[in-house]
């Protein structure tokens, strides 16, 4: 079958067979392979990734499935802000030693961005909520949820910052808008 | 790596062409929702479908909405929906007691209410949710619409009342005045599959228990409604002692089995504590409904 999926911004079409998992469309057709794949059987949540704003296994998905829909992946995390900036979600998991061996990371930083975008001042709760279907081998967890705090704090004083300086709005928009 | 064996795919653009394709392709085909139960599966060969009819563009069948004493809930609402909906909570909090402990957000962002009931394996927990409250599943297959109750729905592990060219397209559950309800579910990890469950529903009139529903979850086929145990509360004022009798009734009428989750022992006695408990609270709320209610 023809499908057409948004990844990250961009259409992409490729011929696939019904059977093809999302995972695989990502990861071998259109070589995106931040998205990671561990357990296939929609355990671990290594594989997660944003279909129309909101976490989903990727591996539970057919790539048929998401045809006609916009899919966000880690590689279209940074950039956002302008740039190649990267995600306050991303800049947390530096600042906080969010990752260890970074096999759950993706996952991780894209239902830290979900989250944020719905909710951007969570509790500590909503937090450990919203990750919880996603498995840390490292058990990192903690770091994990104080990277996603410090993205939230970081866009809170970046959105202060904006109203207190009304000049630099149109400026950030102007920026949105080109990249 | 797990990828299921080949199979045809339509995406239906509406409930009569998604009919049509069921019709035309009998037992071979198989309508997709979620897929969070269907997809693994068919990785693991339990399932082979040659065709997939995808619903999950039918936004029609995605809606919550109070129609007259009922609350009606479209077949490809989101486990996410039900938990987010304050119209669910405030009417049945039986229903977010569970959604909270159903598999996991990201899951939650994909399971559909007529998926879980369809998928009519005796662990799901909006089956014994749905039998707690005396739901009604709507089927339509091209000669129209039936209804049947939830009590009629399972007809056995993954079989259901829904026919060759036939959909769930809605489940319906009465609203009354002076409900409660609760669900109580002991897992072994977060967002896993009960080791059992138990659900109550149940209205209190001028003191006495009225409608009583009790559902079971992962103790075997056949426990999403208990009747027996409904027979005893209704027209009873609760009391310790019924709670007491009620989960003994409870873990009688149940079969389940030893599996990786637990013993058939420990599943019994949970199934009569977790009733014990649910009754407790499904009482409490119902005091509280009838209190604001005056
Ligand atoms: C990791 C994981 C953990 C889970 N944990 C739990 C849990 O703790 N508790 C729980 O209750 N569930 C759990 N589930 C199951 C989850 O709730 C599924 O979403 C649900 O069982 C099926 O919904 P679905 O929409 O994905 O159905 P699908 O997989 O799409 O379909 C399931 C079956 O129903 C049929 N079907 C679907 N919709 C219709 C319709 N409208 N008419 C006729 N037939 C239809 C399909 O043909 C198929 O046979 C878990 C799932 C996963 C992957
Ligand atoms: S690979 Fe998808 S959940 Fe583990
Ligand atoms: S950092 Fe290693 S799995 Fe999470």
């Amino acid at each position: 079958m023809r499908i057409t999926v948004n990844v990250n911004g961009e259409d992409h079409t490729r011929e696939v067979e019904p059977r093809h998992l999302l995972v695989r469309f990502l990861r071998d057709d259109l070589d995106l392979t931040g998205t990671h794949w561990g357990c296939d059987t929609s355990n671990c949540g290594t594989c997660v990734v944003l279909m129309d704003g909101e976490p989903v296994k990727s591996c539970t998905v057919l790539a048929v499935m998401a045809a006609g829909h916009e899919i966000r992946t880690v590689e279209g995390l940074a950039g956002t802000a302008g740039g190649d900036q990267l995600d306050p979600v991303q800049q947390g998991f530096i600042e906080e030693h969010g990752l260890q061996c970074g096999f759950c990371t993706p996952g991780m930083m894209l239902t830290g961005r979900a989250l944020l975008d719905r909710n951007p001042d969570p509790s500590e709760q909503e937090i450990r909520e919203a990750i919880s279907g996603q498995l840390c081998r490292c058990t990192g967890y903690l770091n994990i949820v104080r990277s996603i705090q410090w993205a939230a704090k970081k866009q809170a004083e970046s959105a202060a910052a904006a109203t207190a300086a009304p000049t630099a709005a149109p400026a950030a928009t102007l920026a949105g808008g080109q990249s | 790596m797990q990828v299921p064996a080949s199979f045809d795919y339509q995406r239906a653009q509406s409930v009569d062409e998604a009919l049509e394709l069921l019709r035309r392709h009998g037992e071979e085909a198989r309508v997709v929702a979620g897929g969070h139960s269907l997809l693994p599966m068919m990785k693991l060969r339990l399932a082979g479908p040659e065709l997939l009819v995808d619903i999950n563009e039918l936004h029609e069948l995605d809606y919550i909405e109070v129609v007259g004493d009922e609350l009606r809930v479209g077949a490809l609402t989101r486990h996410r929906a039900l938990l987010e909906s304050e119209l669910v909570g405030r009417h049945f909090p039986i229903v977010h007691d569970a959604e909270k402990v159903i598999a996991d957000p990201p899951v939650r962002n994909r399971g559909t209410i007529g998926g879980s009931l369809c998928q009519a394996d005796p662990s799901e927990d909006l089956s014994a949710v749905c039998g707690a409250l005396h739901a009604r599943t709507v089927i339509r297959g091209a000669a129209g619409e039936r209804i049947v109750p939830m009590a009629d729905f399972h007809r056995g592990p993954y079989e259901t009342a829904v026919g060759v060219g036939e959909m769930l397209v809605e489940v319906r559950i009465p609203v009354r005045p002076g409900a409660g309800s609760a669900y109580e579910k002991v897992e072994r990890k977060a967002g896993d599959w009960a080791v059992a469950a138990a659900g109550v529903a149940l209205t209190l009139r001028e003191g006495r228990i009225a409608d009583a529903g009790v559902g079971l979850a992962a103790v075997g086929a056949g426990a999403l409604e208990l009747p027996a145990v409904q027979d005893l509360l209704d027209g009873r004022e609760p009391s310790e002692a019924l709670y007491e009798e009620a989960g003994r009734l409870a873990s009688e009428h149940c079969s389940p089995v030893t599996d990786s989750r637990g013993s058939a022992e420990y599943k019994r006695h949970l199934a009569g504590e977790l009733t014990r408990r649910a009754l407790r609270r499904a009482v409490a709320r119902a005091g509280a409904a009838v209190e604001r209610e005056a």
